[in-house]
């Protein structure tokens, strides 16, 4: 078991706050307002700005911002909301799931693999993703063949099917981010539990879960992020049939047919910042109530 | 065009960001940029708005050769035979050819000439389509200049003051696998029946592809609908999507050799390059111009303003609106602008025309203000349409 864990918990010291923390911070703050802060401030920028094409004079303006909100593109934006917040879910409990049984199995080799397998499935996406789908469950699919399964009401090409090409990769996401924090719940918790009289579920209820709490909702948070700014897997099955904010982006960012849409995707881009900002508030106030018990 | 970026992370907001900070750093004007100008020429390269500024012919050469490049970007080699106009290019002058990003859109080469403005690897001509060399143009980023054979030109497909003008362009056709389809369909209106349940793909989303747009547009053409009125297409595809028959995947050629799209709307001369390309793959590609929605489309070249190879830019632009620059275009199935003229002159590639997907009725063309709401409405409504 995880003696490391155990030996890091019983330290007592508390982090001193003082000038020379902040010093060694330096490199971090500097590199993030480097790379997150001039690009956000260059998205926030052109996305409340319009340049005249002729005369080269920049305005302020809320058209954008108020385009990215209405139509197709508030369509797309909850579009991309609902699969996000639908595959997260079903990955993290499918995750949790998963990663307790791996956990408390007493094969090592079943757990490096299951870990290993896990690494390596969470980093594949992207168009090489969508077409290993394609050809085993698309329209004209090996599966899709053999198994019969349009005639099941089968479609790839849906929200649905876009949903389960995603738990392909969000499901080993949350094996991978929430194993640690498994292993970290102490055999001990449970003996004292039982010692006290404690059903399974009393434990879970009143110990486990509370414990769990911030490493699961923090898992939740990542599969929806990672979810949300999916784009490429997303690109090459449904095209335009399934409104996503990222496919949106790109149309107004690269494409070939409509012009002059580059600050409309900016504000899109804003949009998909706050909404992440949004779910990222409700996940760190409630981790620092309970991180403790996992340090 | 394909666009493919990273899944993970926060790549689109990443790449959103990264392209504006790019815009924003790239923007300090070399000093050197056009200053050495050929001593022997009548102007600078960079201001010449026809061969004769330069003097002739060989003028020009030397002057390309002496800057030995060219940078060009957005041309597939497989796309209307650009990989065998850059070599020939390349053969007949000595000049290197620096391709760049070969599958960026219309919108990548403008940000591109935009961003890197002054700079030795910006972008010395492009293939537009035609909405952005308008919107370039009113922007004031390309170069006038009048090709040789500026005057065979027909007037509706050229700027007036020569900033662009179209280069080649196709038909929407209806590619689709005999070896699969028993009976290949030959028009918009056959694209509806049953037997075609989970078979008909575009060449990606008509909000961002131009051929998609186009079979938009043709299947607009086809139910009623005008170059003023493209409502009636996205209904077509909205109910081919609720029959079952219209598969949102984007055709490819992988997606056309595995069989995943059997039939798909794309231009003809992609369409024809298939049937070329899997010939004896088991794929039996054939090719139909819909003669219920007959629609054609040009792409546009034009020479960045501030081109670091004024000359070279300038030489390329002739060699594709030579007869050998324009054969080279037919021979990958496009249709040429100058089409028209080399067939009564004779100097046309005859085999090549033959080849051609046949068409019936001659072509019409949008205005731009009825592109324009064309587009705007298909922005508007295609999403909910499809979904």
């Amino acid at each position: 078991m995880p003696t490391t864990l155990s030996r890091a918990a019983d330290g007592t010291s508390r982090r001193r706050r003082g000038p020379r923390t902040w010093l060694a911070a330096l490199p971090l703050l500097a590199f993030t307002g480097l790379c997150f802060g001039i690009p956000l401030g260059a998205i926030a920028f052109g996305a409340v700005t319009r340049t005249d094409p002729a005369t080269g004079a920049t305005q302020l303006t809320g058209e954008h911002l108020a385009r990215s909100l209405q139509g197709p593109y508030l369509g797309s934006l909850l579009g991309s909301v609902q699969l996000s917040a639908l595959t997260a879910l079903i990955g993290s409990v499918l995750g949790v799931l998963i990663a307790q049984a791996v956990v408390t199995s007493r094969s090592g080799a079943l757990r490096s693999a299951a870990l290993t397998a896990s690494g390596v499935l969470a980093n594949f996406g992207g168009v090489p993703l969508a077409f290993a789908f394609i050809a085993t469950v698309g329209i004209s699919g090996v599966v899709t063949q053999l198994a019969d399964l349009t005639s099941l009401g089968w479609s790839l090409y849906s929200f649905t099917g876009l949903a389960v090409v995603y738990l392909y990769f969000l499901i080993p996401l949350m094996v991978l981010v929430i194993a640690p924090a498994l292993e970290g719940l102490r055999p001990q918790w449970r003996e004292a539990a039982q010692n006290s009289g404690a059903t399974g579920w009393q434990f879970w209820r009143h110990v486990g879960l509370p414990v769990l709490a911030p490493s699961l909702l923090g898992g939740f948070v990542l599969l929806f992020g990672t979810a949300f700014a999916a784009h490429a897997t997303a690109a090459a099955l449904v095209g335009g049939s399934v409104p996503l904010v990222t496919l949106k982006i790109a149309d107004a960012l690269s494409g070939n047919v409509l012009t002059g849409q580059e600050n409309v995707a900016l504000a899109l881009g804003l949009d998909m910042i706050l909404i992440a900002g949004l779910v990222m508030a409700v996940y760190l106030p409630l981790q620092r109530r309970s991180a403790r018990w996992l340090r | 065009m394909l666009s493919s970026s990273a899944r993970r992370g926060a790549a689109v907001l990443l790449s959103a960001a990264v392209l504006t900070t790019l815009s924003a750093c790239g923007a300090a004007p070399d000093p050197k940029s056009g200053a050495a100008g050929d001593a022997k020429s009548k102007v600078q390269p960079g201001a010449a708005v026809s061969v004769a500024d330069f003097g002739s012919m060989e003028a020009l050469v030397a002057a390309a050769q002496k800057e030995g490049q060219l940078n060009v970007i957005a041309l597939p080699p497989d796309w209307a035979n650009y990989g065998e106009i850059i070599k020939a290019f390349e053969a007949k002058y000595k000049i290197k050819v620096n391709s760049e990003n070969p599958d960026a859109s219309s919108s990548d080469e403008i940000a591109a000439v935009k961003s890197r403005k002054g700079q030795k690897r910006a972008p010395d001509v492009m293939d537009l389509g035609i909405a952005f060399a308008r919107s370039g143009a009113a922007e004031n980023l390309f170069a006038p200049y009048k090709v040789t054979a500026w005057d065979k030109i027909p007037a509706g497909q050229k700027d007036a003051d020569g900033r662009w003008y179209n280069d080649y362009g196709g038909y929407v056709s209806i590619g689709c696998d005999a070896a699969k389809i028993p009976a290949c369909p030959q028009t918009f209106a056959d694209l509806l029946k049953p037997e075609y349940k989970g078979k008909v793909a575009l060449n990606g989303n008509p909000t961002k592809s131009g051929s998609a747009f186009g079979g938009v547009y043709a299947a607009a053409l086809a139910s009623k609908g005008s170059f003023a009125d493209i409502q009636p297409g996205i209904d077509f595809f909205g109910q081919l999507k609720k029959s079952g028959n219209f598969i949102p995947v984007e055709s490819t050629p992988a997606t056309v050799e595995k069989g995943e799209t059997p039939i798909s709307i794309d231009w003809d001369y992609l369409n024809a390059g298939y049937a070329e390309q899997f010939k004896g793959k088991g794929v039996d590609w054939k090719v139909a111009v819909p003669a219920d929605g007959v629609y054609a489309q040009f792409y546009s070249q034009a020479i960045n303003k501030e081109a670091p190879n004024p000359a070279a830019a300038r030489l390329w632009m002739e060699f594709l609106y030579s007869a050998d620059g324009q054969n080279l275009w037919l021979k990958g199935h496009a249709r040429p602008v100058l089409l028209p003229v080399m067939t009564q002159d004779g100097t046309v590639d005859k085999d090549a025309v033959t080849k051609l997907p046949q068409v019936q009725g001659t072509p019409a063309f949008p205005a731009s203000e009825e592109l324009d709401k064309a587009k705007a409405t298909l922005a508007e409504k295609w999403d909910k349409a499809l979904s």
